[in-house]
Order: structure tokens, then sequence, then C-alpha cells
């Protein structure tokens, strides 16, 4: 289920934007791969490259090469919803569908995927929901609106969504940011468990938390302000956050800027 | 409740330290909440008394009526004894402005959809400009268009809804002609496109940015996209939009007035010549009405009035339940 991710000279615009600059990495399937970096610094950017959301945006384009073990993303044949058929996505504030049920939030890439039997759908549905260690607190309010829950609970049924499709890939972008910090800790748990069935690549802004959560980490920076982001290295983690190899990443880590 | 007095005490101990600076405006704000209050008190009251006057016009004629105002189909105030009703003029009024909602929700959520969504950025204004501008033509040109073009063309289609939906009561009878509460629907449908297209437009265009990025993750079209994100979001709004659209049919004159025929008696195949609306009755029999005929016709509007009221409300009901669901 989980594939390996290959990006080469990876560059993304606003308009006349240049947003970064020649970005090249892989991330390994059934592992989880942290971004870092300062506000800024198209960590978010280079995500949304990776499932094609990027180009959502009017005027954004991305230039170079993401292939999903061996088929480019970026090839023109590739129709961008298909892509995000197999790469899941996670995004910062929680945002299940306000007028769809607990239930039908879950379902709801099922039934783009054209899962239409009854029995079907509750099965992936609960699935799904225990996957995302949401299970047990709503499973008896199924049919009550999704934007009634908690923000960790909120994001974790979003989480719920994206892997009822099981993609191959999950993205998450900043998605504890706006949660506290039990229900970031229910989040992290739960990047633990799905780690061995998923591709996983996480955006964050807390440090500790890619230190707790991932297994490779890679730090972005910009040279100033208007300048386009860059990928300064990826390595293991534990040795980004003991003995990184780029002076920029130490000051970075140790606080002494960002 | 402690928090608040909290609030309060700050402000008042801000209030004395800046004293002399409060008191510049007081003026002004005394000026401005009188000229306030003196302009809503004045509507009100020429709202009552524009009420007044219609039910003080209106008694007379209605005691000397000598058939069922409710339910009688004719309309003969000048005749002695004077006998009239407004069936008619009810079931042309709703019939036809149902109708005209019918014809115009779809087209006009059509064309906000693709200004919201699928237009390209260059024209999406543009377009909403033009549709903007049908509301801005005067309905005596409307009226005009469909007695002398629409009118003619519209016999074609006539007959063959006739022909072909025959079976259902609404479209039968044995002659359908050119100036029936049909033509007059399509009509008052162009006329309420414009409403229902913009105010339909405004919610698409509010719908959440995280909602329509949310269907898209999931590998949703960008019709699909729609159908799960904007669509359901933007329902009650449409509702409200149709419904603000249906009281304005409602009331539409002069339009309607030059397009249809008078015939006597409700007929509900809609596809003949004949029917008539409360708004184009009072047009069309004000100048030759005596005093029970004006009586008459006022009491007939003000049953449109009622009728119009309720439609609105309902509308602003309906829009009024979105905002505490978001």
């Amino acid at each position: 289920m989980a594939k390996r991710i290959e990006v080469s000279g990876l560059h993304a615009y606003y308009g006349g934007v240049h947003a970064i600059e020649d970005i090249s990495m892989t991330v390994e399937p059934r592992s989880v791969t942290a971004f870092i970096g300062p506000s800024g610094c198209g960590k978010s950017t280079f995500l949304r490259t990776l499932n094609r959301m990027h180009e959502v945006i009017p005027g954004a384009r991305v230039q170079g090469k993401v292939m999903l073990d061996d088929e480019d993303l970026y090839a023109s044949s590739v129709d961008p919803v298909a892509v995000r058929r197999v790469v899941g996505m996670v995004f910062q504030r929680p945002n299940p569908f306000p007028t769809m049920s607990i239930y039908d939030n879950v379902a709801a890439g099922l039934k783009l995927n054209g899962v239409r039997r009854k029995s079907r759908l509750d099965e992936i549905v609960e699935e799904s929901l225990q996957g995302a260690n949401l299970w047990n607190e709503v499973k008896d309010r199924l049919t009550k609106p999704g934007a009634g829950l908690s923000g960790g609970q909120q994001q974790r049924l979003c989480i719920a969504r994206a892997i009822a499709v099981q993609p191959q890939v999950l993205l998450m972008d900043e998605p504890c940011s706006a949660l506290d910090p039990i229900s970031t800790l229910a989040i992290e748990d739960l990047i633990a468990k799905l780690k061995s069935q998923y591709t996983i690549v996480i955006v964050t802004h807390n440090m500790q938390q890619a230190a707790r959560v991932s297994d490779r980490t890679a730090f972005f920076n910009i040279a100033g302000t208007g300048q386009p982001g860059r990928l300064i290295e990826i390595d293991d983690t534990s040795k980004i956050f003991t003995n990184p190899e780029q002076k920029a990443t130490e000051d970075y880590i140790t606080g002494r800027f960002g | 409740m402690s928090s608040e007095t909290g609030v309060e005490t700050a402000a008042g101990a801000r209030h004395r330290a800046t004293g002399r600076r409060m008191s510049t405006g007081r003026a002004g704000d005394k000026i401005f909440v009188s000229a306030a209050r003196g302009s809503g008190i004045l509507v009100l009251a020429i709202m009552a008394a524009i009420a007044i006057f219609l039910v003080w016009k209106a008694v007379p004629a209605l005691q000397d009526n000598d058939a069922n105002f409710l339910t009688s189909e004719d309309w003969n105030p000048n005749a002695t004894p004077p006998k009239f009703g407004i069936a008619q003029l009810a079931f042309g009024t709703v019939v036809s402005s149902l109708l005209a909602l019918i014809i115009a929700t779809p087209v006009a959520i059509g064309i906000a959809l693709f200004i919201a969504f699928y237009s390209p950025r260059r024209l999406a204004s543009p377009l909403g400009y033009v549709v903007d501008l049908l509301a801005a033509v005067p309905s005596i040109v409307y009226g005009l268009w469909g007695l002398l073009l629409l009118a003619g063309n519209m016999e074609g289609v006539s007959k063959f809804l006739n022909t072909v939906l025959g079976w259902i009561p609404l479209f039968g009878g044995d002659s359908p002609g050119r100036n029936s509460i049909f033509t007059a629907s399509v009509v008052l449908a162009i006329m309420i496109l414009p409403i229902i297209s913009s105010l339909s437009r405004e919610v698409f265009v509010q719908v959440p940015r995280a909602n329509v990025e949310a269907a898209l993750a999931l590998g949703a079209t960008r019709w699909e996209t729609i159908r799960m994100a904007v669509l359901p979001y933007g329902r009650s709004g449409m509702i409200g939009a149709s419904m603000l659209g249906l009281g304005r049919a409602m009331g539409e004159t002069i339009a309607v007035a030059m397009v249809l025929t008078f015939v006597p008696g409700i007929n509900v195949h809609i596809l003949e010549d004949g029917g008539s609306t409360f708004a184009a009755n009072i047009a069309k029999s004000f100048g030759e009405a005596s005093t029970t005929g004006r009586g008459a016709l006022i009491a007939s509007g003000l049953v449109l009035f009622v009728i119009t009221l309720i439609v609105n409300m309902a509308a602003r009901a309906v829009v009024a339940r979105r905002k505490e669901f978001v």
C-alpha cells in the first residue's frame, strides 16, 4: 500500500514568485518524514506539490519531477484528480465538511471512488474511524454533524476521511498546530500507528514533535525575504537533532534563529 | 459576569482619564441618533398610514360585495350589485410565479456556478455585470419584448408542450395560444433570473476555501467538489434567493399585464390564452373603475401584499437559519 516518493529538481512558483527552488529528496515507504524550517520557507508549498494541490491556486505552477514508485506525477498523461486519490492529505485546520454527518465525512472519498454498497461503506467507515483512534468516541453518534466534534476529534475525523480511501501516501500539513497538547499527543500516537501502513510526510513547526514522530527530518530555509525556499539538508532524525551537517540546521534546532 | 464588570471598570477608568476628548463627539452623536431614530419612526408611520388608508378604502367595497371575496372567480365590482372575488387572480399570480421560479432557478444557479467556478477569471466579473444588468432593464421593456417578440414565438413551444405533456392538466386544453400564463411565466423567469443568480453567486463565493480544498484533496473533480462542498453549503442561500425571486415575480405588474389577454374565470390550462394576476388586474382595471371598483382593487392589493409578505418572511427565515449553522 505504501510507495516511495522520489523528487528531483523541483521548483514551484506562485505567478511570478519563485517559492521553492531545486528540491530533490527521497521518502521511503512506511516511514515518517518531517519537514521543519522557519515560516515562509516553502515546506507547505513543497508538501502540496506532492499531491498536485499546489496547482489549484490560480497562477501556481510546478517544474521538475515527482516519482511515486515508477510513475511520474507530473507526466502530461496523469490526471491530478487521480494523483489525489492515492496521495491523501490532512490540513492545518481541521476541515470536515460542515454539512455532513461524521459517517458521511468518512464515506465522502469512498463515494467518489464508486463504493455504493451500504454494508461495505459501514465496514470501511468503522475501520477508518478505528484506524484514526476515533471510533470509541463517536460510534454512538455517527449521524451527528462532524463539525460538532472537538478540534482534536475533528482532526482525527479528517485523518479517518483521508485513510478511508487507502492512499499510498499521507501528507500532513501542520496537523497539530490548531490543537491542544492532549489532542496533539493523540494525533502523534496515531501517526506512529499509521506508519506501519503508509508513507507519511508531516510538516511541523514543533521541533520536539519532529523529533518524537519522524524517522527522517528535512530542514528547509530561505536566504532572505523574497528568496525561494531551499532544502538545506535531510537525514535521519537522530542525526539532524544531534549532529547536523549544516551550520544553519544547527542554528535552527538549537533555537539561535527561527 | 465578573469578567464583563472588569472590562467595564477598565473602560470607565480609561474614559475618566481621557474625559475631555470623550466629550468632543457628543453633539454629533446626538444628532445622528435622533436622525436615525426619526427615519426609523418615519418609515413605520408611513407604512401604518398606507395600511390604514388601504383598509379604509377597501372595507366599504367589501361590505357591498355580493360574492365571496376569497373564493369567487368573478371580477365585476362595477356591476349592481358588485360581485368580485380573488380566486382567479390568486391562481394566476401563484401559478405564473411558481412556474417562473421553476424555469429560472436551475438556469440562475447554473450561471452562478459558471461565474464562480468555471469561467476564466477575466470573464467572471464582466459576466456578473451583464447578469446584474438584466435586473436594471425596466419592466415595461420586458413587457414590450414579451408581447411583440416572445408571444409570437411561444406558439410553437406551447403547441409542443401541449402535445407532449397534454396529459398533465396544467399543459392540457385544446387551443394553446400566445398570451397565456405560460408566456407570462417565461417573461417573469427572465426578470427574476438576475436576483437569484447574483445572490447564489455571493453564497458560492463565500464557501470556505478549506471545504473546497478538502474535497479536491480527496480526489474530487470540479463537479464533484461542487456537489460535495459547494451546493450543500449554499443550499439555504439558494432557497432564500429563489424565494426573493418568487416575491418579485408575484409583485410584477406591467410586463404581465401587457402579455396576458383577459378571459374571465380560472383556466387551469395555462397554455391557453387568458388568466390574470393581482398586479396586472389592478393596472388594467383601475382606470375605468367606480368607487366600489377601486375599493375592490385595493382589497385585492392587500391580499397580494399579505402573500408577498409571507413569501419574503419565509425567505428571510431560511436565510437566517444559515447563519446559525456556520
